[in-house]
């Protein structure tokens, strides 16, 4: 642990070194595409109270400058496949981005859909001495929560305190300055699979670039996709990416659990392909132009030219009718979604006050989905767009750009991790000191 | 069929992307450092470079020294600038002669060589003129406006005969008392620069002035008015004027000046002293003699 607390504030140290800087790099290795922004930071001091913004205020005090994608290449199931290939989709993001906002970038953060995320939900408590709480204290009881064995090669991406209670009083966002004899903590630890990890870093310096910030992909579509409401009342926001497919629930404006389902539209899309013997490329645009998961009459006599560049005529003129083809489409996206809801349920999602279930990424797209999830999900769904950055492309708008835009937000006002805390330190000794000379008291 | 197919595979497959090189180069461009270094930097660097080799060798420097000459040789002599002739003004002929003589200048010349102010020093140094003013007119013309020095009198001195203006400046030098027989004359040392208050007296000098042979500086501070037949009137050194009209108001009253009268002497202004003749002093002698009674010899 401590290791990865050391590397974490390494990180966070870049990221401030990026701040000062003001500029950088948001990088989103999909497995359809890959994403970079590139973000300007116009500092805080820009921000006057009487904005209003309260606790949004990281989120406007940044500028997206530059935006590129590219299509992913050597990403499987959001993990990487072909190192040399998603590198080279890197450099050309990148590249891209840094054109466009025609500046250099060194530091970036990026997000993790795959690594089979695993949520821990960890509790601590220190007995208070009369002191008033302060940050010592709040590392302190981060610290006493006990580590849970995450099994092995596995890290941790995120450890956020989400509840501290202070005695009998719970749901407390923040303790410090309080006075109470016991201090408990509930902390959200999400683990990834740590060879994940190792190869997006390793992607990312070799491209002359420096990792400032690491997030999970479900945590930071979330982000910008459920509107604040949402977030306090508890809400799960589902991410149907390329090839995996993130759920994360949020209650009292942190996450509490996040999943992945190694299942997107990529599947969508290789269904079709093998279902109408088209190559993957007309899949694609089949499915992103005449796709849907609802069928209707009228479908049945609307006619998609398939076409093929074999030669063969017979087969380059063939037509399937849309309601083939949401033949196709509809058991795939049921299946993802069933496989949400099982998520869901292992989670138990149906105890929270509120029901709210937003969809967004690419794959939620498909027309009729708003038609078919309440099915699955419950009667509270909807399609979810992320928030609005100043500065982004009109085409970089899209459910597509949840997470990249979830990271810009991530960026600009990262929640408190446990390793922004200051590790206590070993206080165990003046303790030990003082509980000798008490006993001493006590019996002498 | 097979090899097109194959193509277009291995084509959808590679993605294009730029190479580990071109990547790092536009991220060096994007540096500011090394930005501002290619853009002003190396430009600024190289043009020094050229500069140096370039001036680094004599001849190199002397030929475009001399390409700088020529061009401007070339626009200092167009016809706008050149100068074809010289026009005196408000001169005599011989001052005018003098000028030309004076300023050393051979026309055609550009008006880019022409020093006027030195020029306008050079012919305001020569004695007959007062005020010069020198301008080059359109046309190509150096128009030299000349005031001379009026002469108002003759100076004999020592040296000869000049002419000086009312400012005592000699004007020009003169051969005979003949050639300007209307200014009046005036000697003796200092007489020149006093020739202001020489003409206030030759001007109050009216009634009398066709006895007039001349003024004399003595000892440079007071003036001897000398009138013909060996007469003369001694002036004072302060108001000399008035003292001249005390006479010529006693030679119209008592024709003082028909007398046989050496010498008025009004050195002391309050009293005006004769001087008689030799035969006029005896005259008076005698005339006493008999009037005391005595013997004449």
């Amino acid at each position: 642990m401590t290791a990865l607390y050391e590397s974490q504030r390494a990180m966070r140290a870049m990221r401030k070194a990026a701040m000062q800087r003001g500029v950088i790099a948001i990088l989103d290795v999909g497995t359809s595409k890959i994403a970079c922004l590139v973000l300007r930071f116009d500092g805080p001091e820009q921000f006057r109270d009487s904005d209003g913004v309260g606790p949004m205020a990281g989120q406007s005090s940044f500028r997206v400058i530059g935006a590129a994608t590219t299509r992913s290449r050597g990403v499987r199931f959001g993990e990487i496949d072909a190192m040399h290939e998603t590198e080279r989709g890197i450099r050309t993001a990148v590249q891209a981005a840094q054109k466009m906002a025609n500046v250099r970038v060194d530091h970036v953060i990026a997000c993790i859909a795959g690594g089979q995320p695993r949520s821990y939900g960890l509790e601590g408590a220190i007995d208070l001495e009369g002191q008033m709480i302060s940050e010592q204290e709040v590392g302190r009881v981060l610290a006493a929560c006990e580590a849970p064995p995450l099994g092995h090669g596995r890290e941790v991406l995120h450890a956020q305190p989400v509840n501290f209670a202070i005695d009998h009083r719970t749901g407390l966002s923040d303790p410090r300055g309080q006075l109470g004899t016991r201090l408990h903590c509930d902390m959200h630890l999400l683990s990834v699979d740590g060879t994940v990890i190792q190869n997006l870093l390793y992607c990312i310096k070799r491209c002359d670039l420096e990792l400032a910030g690491l997030a999970s992909s479900s945590y930071v579509s979330a982000v910008s996709s459920l509107v604040e409401d949402e977030q306090e009342l508890g809400a799960a926001c589902i991410d149907m990416g390329g090839g995996a497919t993130g759920l994360s629930i949020f209650m009292k404006k942190h996450m509490i659990y996040a999943d992945s389902v190694r299942l997107g539209g990529d599947h969508v899309t290789s269904d079709i392909s093998k279902g109408l013997q088209v190559p993957l490329a007309m899949a694609e645009r089949i499915k992103t132009v005449h796709g849907g998961v609802v069928a209707t009459s009228r479908d049945d006599s609307e006619l998609i030219e398939v076409g093929g560049e074999t030669g063969d005529w017979e087969l380059d003129r063939r037509t399937v009718s849309r309601a083939e083809l949401i033949g196709i489409m509809r058991p795939r996206v049921e299946e993802i979604l069933e496989e949400v809801r099982a998520r869901l349920d292992a989670a138990n999602f149906e105890y929270l006050p509120s029901q709210q279930i937003v969809l967004t990424g690419g794959a939620s797209q498909i027309p009729g989905l708003d038609g078919l999830a309440p099915k699955i999900l419950g009667q509270q769904v909807r399609i979810g767009r992320p928030l609005r950055v100043q500065g982004l492309p009109q085409a970089a708008t899209g459910a597509a750009f949840a997470s990249a835009v979830g990271l810009c937000l991530f960026a600009a006002n990262p929640q408190d991790e446990w390793w922004d805390f200051e590790i206590p330190a070993d206080r165990y000794p003046t303790r030990s000191l003082r509980r000798a000379v008490k006993w001493f008291k006590d019996n002498w | 069929m097979a090899t097109i197919g194959f193509r277009a595979q291995e084509r959808a497959q590679h993605d294009p992307a730029p190479s580990v090189l071109s990547y790092r180069l536009q991220r060096l461009y994007l540096t500011p450092a090394f930005r501002y270094m290619m853009r002003f930097g190396l430009p600024i660097l190289l043009l020094a470079l050229v500069l140096f080799i370039t001036f680094a060798e004599q001849a190199r420097r002397d030929a475009v020294v001399m390409w700088v000459n020529d061009i401007k040789r070339s626009i200092q002599e167009r016809p706008e600038f050149m100068v074809k002739m010289m026009a005196v003004d408000g001169a005599s002929e011989s001052v005018a002669q003098d000028i030309r003589e004076i300023l050393p200048v051979e026309f055609p010349l550009s008006s880019f060589d022409l020093d006027l102010p030195e020029m306008q020093k050079t012919v305001a140094g020569i004695p007959a003129v007062e005020r010069a003013d020198l301008r080059i007119r359109a046309g190509g013309v150096l128009e030299v406006r000349v005031v001379e020095r009026e002469p108002v009198a003759v100076w004999r001195s020592s040296t000869g005969l000049d002419l000086v203006d009312i400012h005592g400046k000699r004007v020009a030098p003169l051969d005979t008392r003949g050639e300007r027989g209307d200014l009046p004359l005036v000697a003796g040392r200092g007489a020149g620069e006093a020739a202001a208050e020489a003409m206030a007296i030759f001007d109050a000098a009216g009634p009398i002035a066709d006895r007039i042979r001349g003024l004399v500086r003595v000892g440079e501070r007071r003036w001897t008015v000398s009138l013909a037949e060996g007469q003369s009137i001694l002036l004072p050194e302060r108001e000399p004027v008035r003292a001249l009209e005390q006479v010529i108001a006693l030679h119209e009253a008592q024709d003082i000046l028909d007398r046989d009268v050496a010498a008025i002497d009004m050195r002391n202004p309050s009293r005006a002293t004769v001087r008689l003749r030799e035969t006029a002093l005896e005259e008076i002698r005698r005339i006493r003699m008999i009037e005391l009674g005595a013997r004449p010899k």
